[in-house]
């Protein structure tokens, strides 16, 4: 579904990517995690297409990303959350969530100004599904509300929403449980779970440990932006470079 | 074109190319410091001129002068304190406007000072036609005049902002501006005192210029305009470049009469303005990995 | 459903208009109702630059361009003699298509001229184009840059108009002729034809209303708002925003094109000031007052403002009041002053009560 080749990202005299590898497979669910710096959104950002990587290869279903818009990336079958949630502000949260039918509906400018019909039913079709996305994830009573001015955790299902909205086969979530109490977190879990097993493949970048350690086929480690660990979450927990690099945080972030 | 010809063009280009690089460095100082772009920058000359002319009746060229200088200052500190000082996280679009905004009203007040006519100040030395001889052409005084003082300005301001404790604490606000405030500097009197710079500097500059190229209530949004495409062109923000980038576009306007039609010559700053927009936003000087960091 | 609710306004406006019209006849104070055409032109031209500041968030500091474009375009094509040139190609092929005419000048001179039909697509064309050409590039900037590149081009356009002697130079075009839109109905500024003429203005912008209306309330709509509310948001979701960036200025450019184009044929006329700067802010300046995201906002602003402006409440401090208005406005309101009202008046949005609950 997605490779890195050699990925190298340089900024100015950063070397925020050091020649990372690896590969999400079908339907898997991965998991980049690292100490703050390591480069996670870095990564993240050149996968989506936000930025260029400086060398090196990023595949998407086979197709090389490189230098492609991220609309375009989008367009692919990936899809997004953002770390500090970006919702569409002076939108209500079905809005929002309608925006992710973008790239699955085609009424263009002239269509729109001129109101022709054939977009009514594709407009319903839209706003139909969009409900019923915000019904998966149990906020549906927020439909109208203004997205921006709802509590934290339910702006982060609004984000979900619109990127399932988009019915992407690769679903990346920067940090889904940030913010979030023990309760919700786990809510997460088990919604991603169930992502899976709508087909849709995730990779994420989180610093719960017990989310990642729960969820994740596999988890890839990245300190300072090179790739110190890729294994199954048992094999990570393990794995003496990673304690090493972790040293210093509290005991349950590393268990 | 013989060289005679050439050497006139080429000491027009000069002097407008000074002046447009004053007029630069002032949007540069206050952007600096505040990241705001004035849009109203080129009525300062505007006003150093104007009122120069006007306190001529009442006193000798000099202390006009000086006088327009200060009262410009205090427009700008006015300005300043009036309509930016106080607004919270204003975004660019806001203070874009805001900034014309002011430029008009500067301008309507002008007009309605001094009335739509043109007026100069007196050749300092001599007259309109007193010249001198250079390399076998006759040049105005007030060129070498314009040429002298701006480029005095421009060693000054350098010497300033390097070597003045003053200068230094306003390079720390644009560079840093938690950072200053932490240090202890009076971030918000930095600002102001930018703007009073900015309006000083472009006063001195309208003034020396006057005879040459006349005063008029609205000589102002021309010169801002040019003064922005020397800004960009040089890179915003650097002082240095502007002068080189102001002299660049001072030679090409002059030299472009020689194969376009007069009514065009404003023109070619535009055009100018708009390629390098399009090719070079970050300017010829600038790096653009650091422009990308700015926030416009 | 929200057919209703999205046209009922119109149809209110345009019983409004009806009723203005009936009354400025009947109470003999028609030549108010010359002021409201060319104020609706103008009106024109806003709304289509709300629809660019106020839902892509980009700043056009040029957009009298695009009026100057059109109407100067219809101006100088309806005007120029080009008897001259009459065996060139271009005219010969203009001619078999029925798009030249014959008219006389003032002296009884014969003249060959451009039909007004041919003469207003053209200029409508040439905006459309030149606003594609410029857009690519000029989309691509931010915040002082944009502002300043379209001021730019706005300026390039008064220094031709002001330089061309195909333009007229300082003096601009006079003589234009009426715009016969279908037989019977004609753009003129013929006493006679005051009220015809009124509803010509009017239904023109009453129709691109609808037009922007549908617009934004459609998928489109929703991604360019979603421009507005977060271009790298609106990106990742797949939204192509230099496209859809391009596309909104390029209508507004339209817009402004038409108005152009319409409003010269009233006045007969056109001169170099209707491309100056003072236009251009004048235009941000009304925009901003309305909401810019306020389409109804921008509109009523469009129509007040210019109306009292052409009747010279203002007197001589035209400008300076637009630049008052833009500050005050900037400083104190900057969401536009119908904004505040507006929403308490059609409030569906209501605050989410409760804070992070567990389910």
């Amino acid at each position: 579904m997605l490779e890195l080749k050699a990925v190298h990202k340089y900024f100015g005299g950063l070397h925020a990517v050091n020649e990372v590898s690896f590969k999400v497979e079908t339907g898997a669910i991965k998991a980049v995690i690292g100490p703050n710096g390591a480069g996670k959104t870095t990564i993240f950002n050149l996968i989506a297409g936000v930025l260029e990587p400086s060398s090196g290869s990023i595949a998407f279903k086979g197709l090389e990303t490189k230098g492609a818009k991220p609309h375009r990336i989008a367009s692919l079958g990936m899809s997004r959350t953002f770390q500090n949630i970006k919702l569409f502000h002076g939108m209500s949260a079905l809005e929002n969530v309608m925006l992710g039918r973008h790239i699955r509906s085609r009424a263009g400018f002239l269509a729109g100004m001129f109101n022709l019909p054939h977009t009514w039913k594709e407009e319903k079709s839209i706003r139909d599904k969009s409900m019923e996305l915000l019904e998966l994830l149990e906020i549906e009573r927020y439909a109208d509300v203004e997205a921006t001015s709802l509590a934290f955790g339910q702006q982060r299902a609004v984000e979900m929403a619109r990127a399932l909205a988009t019915e992407p086969d690769l679903l990346l979530l920067d940090e889904p449980a940030a913010g979030l109490n023990i309760y919700e977190t786990a809510e997460v879990g088990r919604l991603i779970g169930r992502i899976r097993d709508m087909g849709i493949t995730v990779l994420l970048v989180e610093h719960d440990m017990s989310l990642v350690m729960d969820i994740s086929d596999e988890i890839v480690v990245l300190s300072f932006g090179e790739k110190i660990a890729e294994d199954k979450p048992e094999a990570i927990q393990r794995n003496p470079e990673v304690i090493r690099i972790y040293l210093g945080e509290d005991e349950e972030a590393a268990a | 074109m013989d060289f005679s010809l050439f050497l006139q063009y080429l000491f027009a280009g000069i002097t407008y190319g000074i002046i447009y690089a004053i007029v630069a460095i002032g949007f540069n100082i206050i952007y600096n410091t505040t990241g705001i772009i004035n849009f109203a920058q080129g009525e300062f000359l505007m006003l150093g001129g104007m009122i120069s002319i006007s306190l001529l009746h009442f006193m000798p060229l000099p202390l006009a002068i000086a006088l327009a200088v200060l009262i410009t200052m205090v427009v700008g500190a006015f300005i300043e304190i009036i309509f930016i000082r106080w607004i919270e996280s204003p975004s660019v679009l806001r203070m874009i406007i805001i900034t014309i905004g002011i430029s008009i009203i500067i301008r309507e007040v002008a007009l309605h000072i001094w009335g739509e006519s043109v007026r100069a100040l007196p050749y300092f030395i001599g007259t309109a036609v007193t010249s001198v001889s250079i390399l076998g052409i006759n040049i105005s005084p007030q060129v070498l005049i314009v040429i002298g003082v701006c480029s005095i300005m421009v060693v000054f301001l350098n010497f300033f902002f390097k070597f003045t404790s003053l200068g230094r604490e306003m390079r720390a606000c644009s560079a840093n501006r938690r950072a200053a405030t932490l240090c202890g500097i009076n971030v918000k009197n930095m600002v102001t005192f930018s703007f009073m710079l900015s309006a000083g500097i472009g006063a001195l500059a309208g003034a020396v210029m006057s005879p040459i190229t006349y005063s008029q209530y609205d000589n102002g949004t021309g010169l801002a305009i040019k003064g922005f495409t020397v800004a960009i062109l040089g890179g915003l923000g650097n002082s240095l470049a502007a002068v080189a980038a102001g002299l660049i576009l001072g030679i090409i306007e002059a030299f472009s009469i020689s194969f376009l039609p007069l009514a065009f010559q404003d023109a070619v700053a535009i055009a100018i303005l708009l390629i390098i927009l399009f090719i070079r936003p970050h300017g010829l000087f600038g790096s653009s990995a650091a422009a990308s960091l700015k926030e416009f | 459903m929200h057919f209703l609710k999205r046209y009922l306004p119109i149809a209110g406006l345009l019983v409004i208009v009806i009723g203005v019209q009936l009354l400025a006849s009947a109470t003999d104070t028609a030549y108010y109702l010359t002021q409201l055409t060319m104020a609706a032109y103008y009106s024109l031209l806003i709304i289509g630059l709300c629809v660019l500041m106020g839902y892509t968030g980009q700043i056009s500091l040029g957009h009298a361009g695009f009026f100057a474009i059109g109407g100067y375009l219809s101006a100088s094509l309806t005007t120029y003699d080009f008897s001259a040139h009459s065996n060139t190609a271009i005219l010969q092929f203009m001619d078999k298509a029925g798009m030249l005419m014959q008219r006389q000048s003032l002296y009884g001179e014969a003249l060959l001229n451009v039909h007004p039909w041919p003469a207003c697509i053209i200029a409508i064309a040439v905006a459309v184009i030149i606003a594609f050409v410029l857009g690519i590039p000029v989309l691509k900037l931010r915040g002082h840059y944009l502002a300043m590149a379209t001021l730019g081009f706005g300026i390039i356009i008064y220094r031709i108009g002001l330089a061309a002697e195909f333009f007229g130079e300082a003096d601009g075009i006079s003589e234009v002729p009426p715009f016969n839109l279908l037989p019977g109905l004609s753009v003129n500024g013929d006493f006679a034809a005051r009220v015809q003429n009124y509803y010509i203005a009017w239904g023109l912008l009453l129709f691109g209303l609808a037009l922007l209306l549908n617009l934004i309330h459609s998928r489109v709509g929703r991604a360019l708002r979603s421009i507005h509310g977060s271009e790298a948001a609106a990106e990742a979701i797949g939204v192509n925003t230099a496209r859809f960036k391009l596309y909104t200025f390029v209508i507004s450019a339209a817009f402004a094109a038409v108005a152009g184009s319409f409003l010269t044929h009233y006045n007969g006329g056109i001169g170099p000031s209707e491309a100056s700067v003072m236009k251009s802010v004048r235009y941000v300046a009304i925009v901003a007052v309305g909401g810019m995201a306020n389409l109804w906002g921008a509109l009523l602003m469009g129509i007040v403002l210019n109306f009292m402006s052409l009747r010279g409440m203002f007197g001589t401090y035209d400008d300076a009041v637009f630049g008052v208005i833009l500050i005050l406005i900037m400083l104190f309101a900057p969401q536009g002053i119908l904004s505040v009202k507006i929403k308490h008046f059609f409030a569906t949005k209501k605050e989410s009560p409760e804070l992070g609950t567990i389910d």
